[in-house]
């Protein structure tokens, strides 16, 4: 469409530090474009390379048709929702807000800061002070500060990181509110994984300055693309397995001298050295001796860890290899969660898999590629 | 003298009120205020109080006759009179002096403040360095850089058009260059000050919406420095105001300023009551300039 940003080839060093290596994506008119990582992968420099905050060492950012890579921040028709939010400490909520409209000589401050307080859901607050304002407040302040200017693309960099988990998802669904309600282009970067699936039409998930996969929330959890995302965007149990053959539209595989099927639909990868991956909670567990489908793919072990968290129950379970495996069961039957000690089957339907490429070395003697690698997945 | 009554007056308008406090802590502000109070007190509200007195001697009286107290508020009146050339001397001396200090002391702060990264400390160093040297020995070294067969003048008098009387030093511009020099570092101080807590992110967010880098500084930078500014122009200007050693070493009579008059009426003429008048005539073109300058430029918290 006519108002895409279009990154292409962008490229940031910092002396001896790629920030952001040759990242090509396209984020598209009125979308709600998520870039997701953890901290150092390069998506706030990403942002600030669109909002003209940082220069790009080469590769292009275009708006629609305009080449805008050069241009100073002043020039550009995108505006940032600051993660420190920034407002202006001696200029009143009024001023904060009127401040991008007064220097490009727009008219009707007056009534478009109203609509801006009555958008963002604090009307009556014009005269205060940012000081006086609880950050939640200060955070819908530096939304309406940016919004009011009704720029091509929004920019939000980590806008929620500081607030508490309550407000964090009220603003959530108020952001998500206002981003169908307005129609502007959010880029929204974040480290919550959760978050990003929330909100977002698209998810970039980014690692070392480069997108490692990028599509619909529900496209990237139930099918990622490597085994850094499987284990960002939520957790995932991953086997190192090799293909052995296909039988129909299945992919068999043989991991630790077990044998799975995966359907070739769900594979990335379909001969050699692959990962097998699932859900955790995909996987149901059987005691010995209850019946277990006989399609489904199996997992013995021994329960060395039982967490009750309310809504569900998360096992860890010791496979014969030695390998961890998680499972989460809702609590939806009655009865006591499974003890430590207990044997069971860990057993889920084959297309709930997924297979990844496993290039050589990876996995032969890691006993489970870890389900939080980063330690940032709640 | 007259200077720390002057810093005295703009420290209490630059004073915020304390916050409340629990009641049974109430008396600790009192406590804390407690040896500054008394030092004030025995060393400036009562010498104050004597000069008034003194002020509004009968001037008939000598030092070895002795004084009678009156309420000869003619004193005043005769010192205006005589001395008024001195007293706008001393304002315009010292406000030209001021903008310099503030020209020269913005950019100089701003770059120690922002930009400067691991030298910061060494160049705040530099900026406080004079110090350790006194003012009148400091002030001598500029006598001797102005003079007339000193280095700068050569300089001068080489460019064509310069006539080859052109001299600096018995000017008034020497004095104002004097003045600049030796009140520099309390223009600089406060402004970095107040431009070192400066959010670099808040220039970010000026650029992003819309402001160009000068815009941001009027926008942005500019009110956020104006403690600093107001504090650095006050500390400039009041000592400067008063300063008589400037005029002294480096200026002649026509150049002499309301200190200078004060110094010879105490200890050259002995005439105590136009003394002390002329020192109150002075704190209190002081305070009137002062508090014009803090309500017109301040923001509201300052006043």
């Amino acid at each position: 469409m006519a108002d895409d940003l279009v990154l292409e080839n962008v490229t940031k060093r910092f002396g001896a530090v790629t920030a952001v290596d040759d990242l090509s994506v396209t984020v598209p008119q009125g979308s709600f474009f998520a870039l997701l990582g953890a901290s150092g992968c390069g998506k706030t420099t990403t942002l600030r390379m669109v909002a003209g905050l940082e220069e790009l060492t080469s590769g292009t950012v275009r708006l629609g048709d305009k080449d805008i890579t050069g241009l100073r921040p002043y020039r550009r028709p995108v505006n940032t929702v600051f993660q420190s939010y920034a407002l202006f400490p001696h200029l009143n909520i009024e001023d904060n807000i009127a401040f991008g409209l007064r220097r490009r000589g727009i008219g009707d401050v007056a009534k478009k800061v109203a609509d801006m307080l009555d958008l963002v859901q604090l009307p009556g607050f014009a005269k205060r002070r940012p000081a006086q304002l609880s950050g939640g407040q200060q955070q819908r302040i530096a939304l309406a500060r940016a919004l009011v200017n009704e720029p091509r693309v929004l920019l939000l960099d980590e806008p929620l990181g500081a607030l508490d988990l309550k407000l964090r998802r009220q603003m959530q669904i108020e952001l998500k509110r206002i981003q169908t309600e307005v129609g502007i282009t959010f880029l929204h970067v974040t480290h919550d994984q959760e978050e990003a699936m929330w909100m977002a039409d698209t998810v970039a998930v980014m690692n070392d300055g480069r997108i490692e996969q990028l599509g619909a929330p529900t496209d990237i959890y139930e099918f990622p693309a490597s085994p850094f995302v499987s284990n960002f965007l939520g957790q995932s149990n991953l086997f190192a397995a090799d293909v052995s053959g296909t039988d129909g539209d299945d992919l068999l595989l043989t991991a630790h001298g077990e044998r799975f099927a995966a359907p070739t639909t769900r594979a990335r990868s379909t001969d050699g050295r692959v990962w097998l991956g699932v859900r955790p909670e995909k996987v149901r567990l059987a005691v010995p001796g209850e019946d277990t489908p006989a399609t489904h793919n199996q997992v013995r072990g021994v329960l060395t860890d039982t967490c009750y968290a309310g809504v569900s129950t998360e096992y860890l379970l010791k496979t014969p290899w030695g390998q961890e495996m998680s499972v989460f069961s809702a609590n939806a039957a009655a009865g006591e969660p499974l003890a430590p000690g207990t044997e069971v089957v860990a057993h889920w339907y084959p297309p709930h898999s997924f297979v990844l490429d496993r290039p050589t070395g990876e996995g032969d003697e890691i006993a489970r590629y870890s389900a939080d690698p980063l330690g940032v997945s709640p | 003298m007259t200077a720390l009554a002057g810093a005295a007056a703009g420290a209490g308008l630059t004073a915020t009120p304390p916050p409340p406090v629990p009641r049974r802590r109430r008396w600790i502000p009192y406590v804390l205020l407690l040896p500054g109070g008394l030092w004030l007190l025995l060393f400036f509200v009562v010498p104050s109080v004597q000069l008034a007195g003194t002020s509004l001697y009968d001037r008939s009286g000598s030092l070895e006759l002795g004084y009678t107290q009156t309420f000869a508020v003619g004193n005043y009146v005769d010192a205006i009179a005589a001395y008024w050339p001195h007293l706008v001397r001393s304002a315009v001396y010292a406000g030209i002096a001021t903008v310099i200090c503030l020209v020269l002391g913005y950019p100089l702060a701003y770059a120690i403040a922002q930009k400067s990264g691991r030298w910061r400390n060494l160049m705040l160093v530099c900026v406080i360095a004079p110090f350790f040297t006194t003012f009148l020995v400091r002030t001598l070294a500029w006598k001797s850089i102005l003079s007339d067969n000193g280095p700068l003048v050569g300089i001068f008098r080489a460019i064509p058009f310069v006539p080859d009387d052109f001299r600096l030093l018995a000017t008034p511009a020497a004095v104002v260059c004097g003045l600049v020099y030796n009140f520099l570092p309390f223009m600089v101080l406060p402004l970095y000050a107040s431009l070192e807590r400066l959010d670099g992110r808040l220039l970010e967010a000026a650029g992003d919406l819309y402001a160009k880098p000068a815009t941001a500084f009027r926008r942005v930078t500019l009110p956020l420095s104006m403690p600093g500014l107001i504090a650095g122009t006050l500390l400039t200007f009041i000592p400067a105001a008063g300063d008589y050693i400037n005029a002294e070493l480096l200026g002649t009579p026509n150049e002499y300023m309301i200190g200078n008059v004060i110094d010879s009426a105490f200890l050259v003429r002995l005439d105590y009551p136009q003394a002390a008048a002329l020192s109150f005539l002075l704190m209190a073109t002081i305070l009137v300039l002062v508090f014009g300058y803090v309500r017109a430029a301040g923001p509201d918290e300052v006043v």
